[in-house]
């Protein structure tokens, strides 16, 4: 154990009952780029939290260095050069760059904070990682890669043994990229041990010296990357064989349902362009990496963005979108991404949370709402998705995710839509539960119903969908047919126009 | 990565002149309400009216400050009232003349002033405190947390002010050293103004240059960036209440002097003028943005526009109209500058 740099142990950890770890082990040589790697929701972000502190672990242990160690939280693990790029930028946007750099360790002279030296060493850490910004500038100036960099510089300047990058790259134009993995090898050089968090095959190969797959919240195996292939990893991935993990595809696509014509947002996050038909009966997938407009292109279709040009018609007929209203007039359902923030009101009951979106259809004459036909839906909402719970009394709060997100789906299906939107519907949902989304999503376009589907799990989205639309820095990169497609197809297209970020931003 | 963000001069257009309008539009009423004063009365354009109106701002704005940084870590402090109000009960009763009929203390002896000053701004710290330390640990609401302590602290100061030798009589016959250190003039310059002067360099300071003032903006922008990057939280949020304790006893000390009298009901809805202040001077009650020179400039424009209000003999209750209305706008204004467009 002596060698490592970091070992991590036997690591288990649980929330609710649900097991998210289960015997998880990694071990960091110095020197060297470890990558981690497993779809969402394997347990990488849950590893690196218990990691930092920010969880305890229900068992197991860390080594750093060869002895054992639990840090407190993440400035016990800075202070003992271990620091962390966070997958979403965690940064005082309204501060300047030097003053997020040095937060949390600003030089002083005297009582006061020394400015000139937060400036001089700022400059001097960019200088070293050919980072050209002005310190003083705001960070809500800057583009969400450049913001980027600074994390990254802002990890490299604690003088980290370790570094974790969680998808360090998923917003940097190529060049960036090179930039960040010429920076890797410097601090290869300098025996620093890097845990390399990424989904871009690519990447992983390029720079990583060893790979440990994570599935399911298991360990399944680490190996030096000269003995992997992209075949080899996605398998270990994946695992079983995915016509297991998914139902069979029993909806029959139809005739042109919807069509979309050439949709382009007023504010960033641009959407620029977008055309594609959506068939009835049909399941389109929407696949891109983070920030690539996916989001965006089904916010812009159900009229909560701001459109400069496109045209949305439903069989045929030009419909115009405004406001959700419109669009739910029109027979949209958009299910959020956001399941805690922006689905459930989580202490309401079932019959609330399934009733809300519909709530006028059970007014009588008078105006009044009718609780019996209310709880009567809710009853027959929970028979059809085999919602478990104990009563629809039950405050929404108490039911586990894969439940809650029936339950949502349950609310738009009341409001009999023609157009399901859904953006990551089985997000932090156990792999049992996904399934039944699954299944129900299909059952609902083999009944009639048209479907998009936005997932950053391609497996997911091999397995249930149709055709995949794949979006490219707010771009349409191309529309591939599920059957004839391939994840490096995807992933090929996802990154298309990302080399180009500089040009549209300006 | 390209080269620094260039700070190209946009020409001007439409949409910059709007959006210069937009994000100054409060400034801009307020300028021509002024103007409207001046010409209707040109003068109110005097030095007297200047200095009276300096004079009237300087404890506001002190108390401003001190709510101003809690409202920079996204939290508010409704406590501020009944704090200043404490404050010029406890430096009024330790302040009055020898030969004052009811004295609070009927045989205290004559005490150096800056012991009361110390004593009220003591008290005010330990007060605020508490409310800082139940925000931060107790992740209570701010405005829940500052309303209860308002309360309570209503109770306690009442206690205090009928405990007297007195009997609960207003506190007056203030100490001439007192009053001539609170609202006399030194080179013709009201010590009210020389005090909120350096008052404002303090804090200034303290909030551009010091690690803690560095750390308000940060815990108030993003609590969980301040967090992972080893700022202590808790430790912050409870020091920003404790500077803002210390200014409203500060405060409350030049008040009991600047009004002559002190009674259980001083203090009385100071809270929301401070606030308001705050608000129409920027600081932003999302968090993480303000500035000294918004403190400023929001406790002068009310204090002009009052003092303005009243010398054209407007209605007092006009008055009131006019000022709700600006403080909605302030804060309507203040969130379209950050609501993100879609």
């Amino acid at each position: 154990m002596q060698e490592y740099l970091l070992s991590i142990r036997g690591v288990c950890k649980s929330f609710s009952g649900v097991q998210v770890l289960k015997d998880v082990q990694l071990d960091v040589r110095p020197g060297s780029v470890h990558s981690l790697m497993g779809e969402n929701g394997a347990g990488k972000s849950t590893l690196m939290k218990c990691l930092f502190g920010i969880y305890r672990q229900d068992a197991g242990e860390f080594f750093l260095e060869g002895k054992p160690f639990n840090f407190t939280d993440p400035k016990h693990a800075l202070e003992h050069g271990v620091s962390m790029v966070h997958q979403e930028l965690n940064q005082v946007v309204q501060r300047t760059i030097s003053d997020n750099i040095w937060l949390g360790r600003y030089p002083t002279k005297g009582p006061f904070v020394d400015e000139r030296r937060m400036r001089s060493d700022t400059l001097a850490l960019f200088k070293r990682l050919n980072i050209h910004l002005d310190p003083d500038t705001p960070l809500h100036q800057l583009s969400v890669s450049q913001r980027q960099m600074v994390e990254i510089a802002k990890a490299i300047s604690y003088d980290a043994k370790i570094i974790v990058l969680d998808e360090p790259t998923s917003s940097l134009t190529e060049h960036e990229v090179d930039l960040l993995f010429e920076i890797i090898g410097v601090l290869k050089g300098q025996g620093v041990g890097v845990i390399y968090i990424s989904h871009k095959m690519d990447e992983i190969f390029k720079i990583s010296d060893d790979v440990t797959v994570l599935r399911d919240g298991l360990y399944v195996g680490t190996d030096s990357v000269e003995n992997l292939t992209i075949e080899k990893v996605v398998n270990m991935m994946v695992g079983r064989d995915l016509k297991d993990r998914f139902p069979p595809k029993i909806n029959k696509p139809g005739e042109v349902h919807l069509s979309v014509k050439n949709v382009t947002t007023k504010y960033p996050p641009i959407v620029r362009d977008v055309s594609f038909e959506l068939r009835r009966g049909e399941i389109l997938g929407i696949s891109g990496l983070v920030g690539a407009g996916r989001t965006e292109l089904i916010q812009s279709i159900f009229g909560v963005r701001t459109l400069v040009t496109g045209e949305i018609s439903i069989d045929g007929k030009l419909v115009r979108n405004r406001k959700p209203t419109d669009s739910i007039a029109h027979g949209f359902a958009y299910l959020t991404e956001e399941r805690r923030e922006t689905g459930i009101y989580p202490l309401a009951d079932i019959t609330f949370n399934s009733t809300i979106a519909n709530i006028r259809s059970y007014r009588n004459k008078a105006g009044f709402l009718v609780n019996k036909r209310m709880d009567e839906d809710a009853d027959k909402q929970i028979a059809a998705m085999r919602i478990k719970t104990p009563s629809k009394k039950e405050p929404i709060r108490s039911l586990s995710g894969g439940n809650q997100q029936k339950v949502i789906i349950g609310r738009w299906l009341l409001t009999q839509p023609d157009i399901l939107l859904l953006d990551e519907p089985t997000r932090g949902i156990d792999v049992g539960a996904k399934y039944e989304i699954y299944q129900l999503i299909i059952n609902l376009a083999a009944s009639g119903k048209s479907v998009i589907v936005i997932s950053s799990e391609m497996p997911e989205l091999i397995g249930i969908t149709n055709r995949i639309l794949v979006m490219s820095n707010g771009r349409m990169a191309g529309i591939v047919d599920t059957e004839r497609t391939s994840q490096e197809e995807i992933f090929h297209l996802a990154t298309k126009y990302l080399s180009n970020t500089r040009e549209a931003e300006v | 990565m390209s080269n620094a963000v260039a700070r190209v001069r946009r020409p001007i257009n439409a949409e910059r002149v709007k959006d210069f309008l937009v994000k100054n539009a409060i400034y801009i009423v307020i300028l021509m309400i002024i103007l409207f004063i001046i010409i209707k009365e040109p003068a109110f354009l005097s030095v007297n009216v200047f200095r009276n109106i300096l004079s009237q701002s300087a404890v506001r704005l002190i108390l401003a400050f001190g709510v101003g940084a809690i409202i920079i870590t996204q939290g508010t402090d409704l406590s501020l009232g009944r704090m200043v109000g404490f404050a010029t009960i406890i430096s009024g009763s330790l302040l009055q003349r020898a030969e004052y009929a009811s004295r609070f203390y009927t045989d205290l002896q004559p005490l150096p002033i800056f012991v009361p000053l110390l004593i009220a701004c003591a008290v005010m710290a330990f007060f605020s405190a508490i409310n800082g330390w139940i925000v931060a640990n107790f992740k209570i609401h701010p405005f829940l947390a500052t309303l209860g302590m308002s309360i309570a602290l209503y109770g306690i100061l009442s206690v205090y002010f009928a405990s007297g030798d007195a009997g609960g009589q207003p506190i007056g016959g203030f100490d001439t050293r007192y009053t001539d250190f609170v609202i006399g003039s030194t080179l013709g310059i009201p010590n009210l103004v020389i005090y909120a002067a350096i008052i404002s360099v303090i804090v200034w300071v303290i909030w551009n240059k010091t690690t803690f003032g560095k750390n308000i903006y940060a815990v108030g922008g993003n609590p969980e960036a301040a967090k992972v990057s080893g700022v202590n939280v808790t430790k912050t949020i409870i020091l920003v209440y404790v500077m803002a304790g210390v200014l409203y006893g500060i405060g409350g000390f030049l008040e009991a002097a600047r009004i002559g009298s002190a009674n259980n009901g001083t203090g009385t809805g100071y809270e929301l003028d401070a606030i308001a202040a705050c608000v129409v001077g920027g600081i932003s009650f999302s968090g993480g943005i303000g500035r000294v020179s918004g403190a400023i400039t929001g406790v002068l424009m009310f204090q002009v526009i009052s003092y303005g209000m009243t010398f054209i003999g407007l209605d007092q209750n006009l008055q009131y109209i006019f000022k709700g209305i600006i403080i909605v706008a302030a804060v309507a204004l203040d969130a379209k500058k950050y609501i993100k467009k879609t």
